[in-house]
């Protein structure tokens, strides 16, 4: 290290700007290689889930050859399902599902938790404890039948299964609005808020909200991996939408052939797998981004 | 002069009988006991007292802002003959930050760290006057310029992270006064400054105070008084014990609380030695609010404490001009 370079920012950058939150935040993530791979993998898996089908232009559902054929051989470059379905096919189209699936939950259960956490750590009193109350019957109910019933009282289409998923996935995300809410509005800055005028609807939504955000988008992250793994699972149990490829079906078809065809349920597990990781880390690395104190630990 | 100036004119802010309580599981537990006093157009009154008194919980009262389950069970709090005890949330809301604005001890923490100075000192522009966006930014700097901080065009897109706590407090005068207040509530504005700080923030505040707006000044600094103040309002113990023209009180403080704040005040010793006097002191703390009942709260610490004290609070006797005392001491002297 040459001695300079000790020197140069302090005394020779003739102002430095103090960034914002936001930039900075950003900046830590950049440094954080573990964040930055999960963003490339999770990019990639959109990217090659918006344009793959695109550039094929085929059906998923579509026999191609003899079933079973192992990956490599000359039918499918993945191998066939137990029909003669392409899986590498069925893996592209398969992340459309999924995806979408995983991002409208999780961005369903991210407004319902932050309306209820909102307005219960805002108000607190009566409306918290009634609030809190239906977030607690929501945490004890069993999410994943209780999934599987709407799914099956509505059709299970892929809406039907997004806003089920967002339903019984939103009481850890109301839980830690309210207690951001319960800790800022306590500050001075809300106060004087208040005491300019403004209404409560103003300091929920723009006042408090926005110095909460950086919890919650960590959250919303990670519940877009919930999301992705509870729809597998629902699809696994056969509650999946039928005309709709995603990699929960395949493996749930292809499960009485793990024996035989191991790569049919192999491949699209794996799928979930990177997805999962890769939206994990990029939770990990905004949380990280965003809470100043976890980064000195790095 | 500024007596001539008051017996002219009616009272701006009339604070009368204000009782506020916190309803626990004991009772309800009084704050602010009978609480009365005014605040005339263009002047500052200083509210003076030790932590705890009831101090800030008279302004949040006057700005209907008390927190739950405190409330306002009696008296009244009259803005230009309106009585703002029993305005409705949407009434009050129009009167705060437009005919009432207050300002904070801690300027660190008193201004949203996501929003830039210009949003919010606009914000109260846009509420209560309906600027535009544009407007109201033409407006921000020429606020910010009223409040001397430097290149205002510049300094109205950042954050308060970036702006020293001295700046921070100029801003939040600048967002208290965006609207004109007719009263300005200044909560220990200078504690948490620099000395030197403090005194450009007082200048800054007299400014204020020479367009028109009264100002309500809360502090226990005795100088900030002498400094400020036309009129003082002693508080203790969630009562007003002494008021009256800041040059009574200083002068001849009579409420024996008054006289030992005063006399806690340091001197500035030009030939400082080893062997230096202690500062005197008022002992004891103030009485919780389950003890004081309607005994005179200050007399535990009193030395010169009479059986009286301890059976009733005693009436306001009026010792001078304009000066009046809630002791027992004053009974038939005057």
């Amino acid at each position: 290290m040459s001695q300079n370079s000790i020197a140069k920012p302090a005394l020779l950058s003739n102002k430095p700007k103090p960034l914002s939150q936001g930039k900075e935040a950003l900046n830590v993530f950049c440094r954080n290689p573990s964040a930055v791979l999960g963003f490339i993998l999770l990019s990639s898996i959109i990217l090659i889930s918006i344009f793959g089908p695109l550039i094929m232009g085929v059906d998923p559902f579509e026999i191609i050859g003899p079933p079973m054929e192992p990956p490599g051989s000359e039918f499918a470059l993945l191998g066939t399902d137990y029909l003669g379905r392409d899986i590498l096919t069925g893996l592209i189209y398969g992340g459309r599902a999924t995806l979408l699936v995983g991002i409208v939950a999780a961005i369903l259960s991210v407004v319902i938790g932050i309306f209820i956490g909102a307005l219960a750590g805002y108000y607190g009193g009566t409306i918290d404890e009634i609030l809190m109350r239906i977030t607690e019957f929501f945490q004890v109910l069993p999410s994943l039948l209780f999934a599987m019933v709407l799914v099956t009282l509505f059709s299970p289409t892929i809406w039907i299964i997004s806003v089920a998923i967002g339903i019984v996935s939103w009481t850890n995300t109301a839980r830690l609005t309210r207690g951001e809410f319960i800790r800022l509005k306590r500050l001075d800055y809300v106060l004087a808020e208040r005491v300019i005028g403004a209404r409560s609807s103003r300091i929920i939504w723009k006042v408090i909200l926005p110095n909460a955000i950086a919890p919650l988008i960590v959250s919303a992250t990670l519940a877009i991996g919930t999301a992705i793994l509870f729809e597998a699972g629902l699809s696994f149990l056969g509650l999946g939408d039928p005309n709709m490829m995603s990699w929960g079906l395949m493996i749930g078809n292809s499960r009485p052939y793990i024996l035989i065809a191991w790569w049919a349920v192999t491949l699209p597990g794996i799928a979930i797998f990177l997805t999962v990781l890769a939206v994990s880390l990029i939770g990990d690395g905004l949380n990280d981004a965003f809470n100043p104190r976890l980064r000195e630990r790095v | 002069m500024i007596l001539q100036t008051h017996l002219a004119q009616e009272p701006l802010l009339n604070v009368k009988n204000l009782t506020v309580a916190f309803k626990g599981r004991q009772g309800a537990a009084p704050v602010l006991n009978d609480i009365s006093f005014v605040v005339y157009a263009g002047e500052t009154l200083c509210l003076v007292g030790e932590s705890g008194c009831g101090k800030s919980m008279t302004a949040l009262a006057i700005m209907r802002l008390i927190p739950e389950p405190g409330e306002i069970t009696q008296g009244s709090i009259e803005l230009s003959g309106q009585n703002l005890a029993q305005f409705s949330i949407n009434d009050v809301r129009k009167i705060r930050g437009n005919k009432i604005s207050m300002i904070f001890q801690e300027p660190m923490t008193a201004l949203n760290p996501v929003y830039t100075v210009g949003d919010q000192i606009s914000e109260p522009l846009r509420l209560h006057q309906g600027l535009t966006k544009s407007e109201a930014r033409t407006r921000t700097i020429e606020i910010l310029k009223s409040v001397e901080i430097p290149v205002p065009e510049q300094r109205i897109d950042e954050f308060p992270h970036q702006l020293s706590g001295g700046m921070r407090q100029r801003v939040m005068i600048a967002m208290a006064m965006a609207c004109n207040p007719d009263v300005l509530i200044a909560d220990e504005p200078t504690t948490a400054l620099d000395v030197t700080v403090q005194a450009q923030i007082f200048d800054l505040l007299r400014e204020q105070q020479q367009r028109g707006t009264a100002i309500i000044l809360i502090t226990h600094d005795m100088g900030a008084v002498s400094e400020m103040s036309d009129r003082v309002v002693v508080m203790y113990g969630g009562r007003v014990v002494e008021e009256g023209l800041t040059t009574e009180i200083l002068d001849k403080p009579a409420h024996p609380y008054t006289q030992g704040l005063i006399a806690c005040l340091p001197e500035l010793d030009p030939n400082p030695t080893f062997d230096r006097p202690d500062l005197p002191e008022i002992p004891g703390v103030v009485p919780s609010v389950w003890e004081r009942g309607e005994s005179c709260p200050f007399a535990d610490r009193c030395d010169r404490v009479m059986a009286k004290c301890r059976e009733a609070f005693p009436p306001s006797f009026q010792t001078g001009l304009t000066q009046k005392v809630a002791c027992w001491l004053f009974e038939g002297q005057v």
